[in-house]
């Protein structure tokens, strides 16, 4: 195990994680208008540009489908060059000595060497690195829980994800794959949370509010409470469903299936449409696309009517959640609120998912949707943070973690639940 | 050699006499019903380049109907018909791309015929066929082509109705182009009307689809005869 610089806090740290968490939420925002104006082949060659080396690709250029595109791999560039200085920052912060100098610049390394792939052209080579990056989250996941949920794992994940997420958005262009495109908007979710996740525990908040050791519990505030197991179950679970009804609009999005149903609140003026093979003829004789021009199908019919019960599912699952916080926390803990900002942004979705289908998917509209789901991912995967850490049992941190988030101990309990 | 030189005659002597004996199959589209009125595509006068081409609000083209109901870009063929392809020796089919369109909107082409896509733009687009049928060996390609750039060329080896090309710059661009094994084919003209040339006489089931129009897209089928003087059929097909 890695020895320990020092214990301190690091706000600057803590102010780069945000900054990078901002540039992850703007990148959503482009690649849903990429998505949204039905333009993701727009520059049919990767890593290139129409040829060029993509940062030199001339701004007279940009028009139309292109700009959206090419916008996006830029920000996508600038995340990655920013996970990946997160990344060196959370290793310098919690290590010492050769582990320090070879984790810099190993990392150093990877970016140099993503560089130098710009002008390659072989598929091979970037499949070979998806399943490198793919080998390294897996690795960096094991080495966060093995070494006391210590960040820089943490870090090495994020890297990993932002390369096979870029690999993955490359080779939905190249290999004309629709099914890519559905796991790089997925991976995309997942990053921002991660990343969101990452901002959350270098924040002097979580080490003033989460009970961190035994030693450290006399001095937290109050907001540190605990959460009981089953609303910590329910937390869990309406936040894995938001993830699934992420996954079935990304499905659709990347199909152009997002207006296979026209209308809402019915769908073709019923409550659950036809979908046998002489009505999706008609819808399909009956649908006036300008874009998105593509027959829909009775599954894609069957996804959207999925997504709107799922929808509903999730509005019970978070209005439960906040309700449940409320009353086990009390109205002013950070959880409760927590909780009603999440309730709100789902609000906030359910009525931009209505506004899209009635602005006929207005780019703008269906990304704000995007936008406003991946927020509300995150909402619940950082109040499941803060739940389970705070409900955890507690054992003393060790001398390696720099953060304090320390393995959970069996048998202890935390002091809040003593109590 | 001398074989081969009379066997040669011979089919040469049964193609010259079928032409002599084949027929023309002509006809008229029509539909009922009121086709709903086109949309306007509002990203062509909004985007920077292709705003400049346009005077007047680009519409979509679902229904391109005359005040007779007679209707264009209805794709007619002869079916149950394959291995009969002569597309290696036909003339290509040209698709351009004019003011942010494709022209036409609705083609037609047989297998291994060469597709040829045109820029007349001042500015690039990009060619993106997606077929359907991968499976029978059509490939989808993603092609840049800038302004007075070379030619295009696609070809498919396999059958397939409104295979559909795009460009993603301007992604309201689409042209729509049936592929098909033999000769026997037509896409009709503004009045409605088609012809398809020198069809060998026998029976025939002819059918005409439209992308839009009932039945969509299976389209109207009829049993026809076709003699030395050919055959007439007409076709209804209802906006719904």
């Amino acid at each position: 195990m890695a020895q320990t610089k020092d214990t301190s806090h690091h706000p600057w740290l803590h102010r780069f994680a945000v900054l990078t968490a901002l540039f992850t939420l703007a990148l959503l925002g482009v690649g849903g208008l990429v998505t949204s104006h039905g333009v993701g082949m727009a520059v049919p060659d990767w890593p290139n540009t129409y040829g060029y080396n993509m940062f030199l690709f001339p701004i007279s250029k940009w028009v139309g489908g292109i700009f959206y595109e090419h916008t996006h791999r830029l920000v996508a560039s600038f995340v990655g060059l920013l996970t990946a200085m997160l990344a060196v920052w959370l290793w310098v912060v919690e290590t010492k000595g050769r582990t320090r100098k070879i984790g810099a610049l190993v990392i150093l390394g990877v970016l140099l060497l993503m560089g130098g792939l710009m002008g390659v052209r072989e598929h091979k080579v970037f499949l070979g690195l998806a399943g490198v990056a793919a080998a390294g989250m897996c690795f960096s996941i094991y080495q966060f829980q093995r070494d006391g949920y210590e960040l820089r794992w943490l870090g090495v994940l994020a890297l990993a994800t932002v390369i096979l997420q870029g690999v993955l958005g490359g080779m939905r262009v190249v290999l004309y794959k629709d099914e890519l495109g559905i796991f790089h908007a997925t991976l995309a979710q997942l990053f921002f949370a991660l990343i969101c996740g990452v901002a959350l525990l270098t924040s002097s908040w979580w080490r003033r509010n989460v009970p961190l050791s035994p030693s450290q519990t006399k001095s937290r505030s109050k907001a540190a409470a605990f959460v009981s197991r089953n609303l910590r179950s329910l937390l869990l679970a309406t936040t894995a469903v938001i993830l699934l009804q992420l996954v079935l609009g990304a499905t659709m999005r990347h199909q152009h299936a997002g207006l296979a149903i026209p209308d809402f609140p019915l769908a073709y003026g019923k409550l659950w449409p036809a979908m046998d093979a002489e009505s999706v003829m008609r819808y399909n004789q009956q649908r006036q696309e300008i874009t998105a021009a593509h027959p829909i199908t009775a599954f894609q019919i069957g996804l959207q009517m999925t997504h709107r019960l799922v929808a509903v599912v999730i509005l019970i699952g978070v209005g439960w959640c906040a309700q449940r916080l409320r009353r086990e926390l009390g109205g002013k803990h950070p959880l409760t609120r927590l909780g009603w900002f999440w309730l709100a942004t789902i609000l906030v979705q359910a009525a931009l998912g209505a506004f899209t289908l009635w602005t006929n998917k207005a780019a703008d509209v269906a990304t704000a949707h995007v936008l406003v789901g991946a927020l509300s991912l995150v909402t619940g995967a950082l109040a499941c943070i803060i739940a389970f850490r705070q409900s955890a049992p507690l054992r003393a941190a060790p001398a390696s973690a720099a953060f304090d988030l320390t393995r959970p101990e069996s048998g202890a309990r935390p002091v809040a639940a003593q109590k | 050699m001398k074989t081969k030189t009379i066997l040669a005659a011979l089919g040469g002597l049964i193609v010259s006499l079928q032409f002599a004996t084949a027929g023309d199959i002509t006809g008229k589209i029509t539909v009922s019903g009121k086709p709903p009125a086109e949309l306007e595509i509002k990203a062509v006068a909004s985007d920077v380049n292709c705003g400049k081409l346009h005077s007047e609000p680009v519409h979509t083209r679902f229904y391109v109907v005359n005040d007779k109901n007679e209707l264009a870009d209805v794709f007619v063929t002869l079916k149950g018909i394959s291995g009969k392809s002569t597309g290696a020796s036909a003339p290509p089919l040209i698709i351009d791309q004019k003011g942010c369109e494709y022209v036409p909107y609705i083609g037609a082409a047989q297998t291994g015929q060469k597709i040829v896509v045109k820029n007349s733009d001042p500015f690039l687009h990009n060619v993106h066929p997606t077929p359907v049928n991968k499976a029978g060996g059509n490939k989808e390609a993603n092609m840049a082509q800038m302004a007075g750039g070379a030619d295009l060329n696609f070809t498919f080896p396999a059958p397939e109705n409104f295979l559909r090309f795009k460009c993603d710059v301007h992604p309201w661009m689409f042209s729509y182009i049936n592929i098909v094994d033999h000769p026997w084919f037509a896409v009709t003209g503004k009045d409605g009307s088609f012809t398809i040339k020198n069809v060998p006489p026998g029976k025939y089931t002819i059918v005409a689809m439209h992308r839009k129009a009932a039945p969509a897209p299976a389209g109207v089928e009829k049993e026809i005869e076709v003699t030395a003087e050919g055959a007439k059929v007409d076709f209804v097909l209802e906006a719904k």
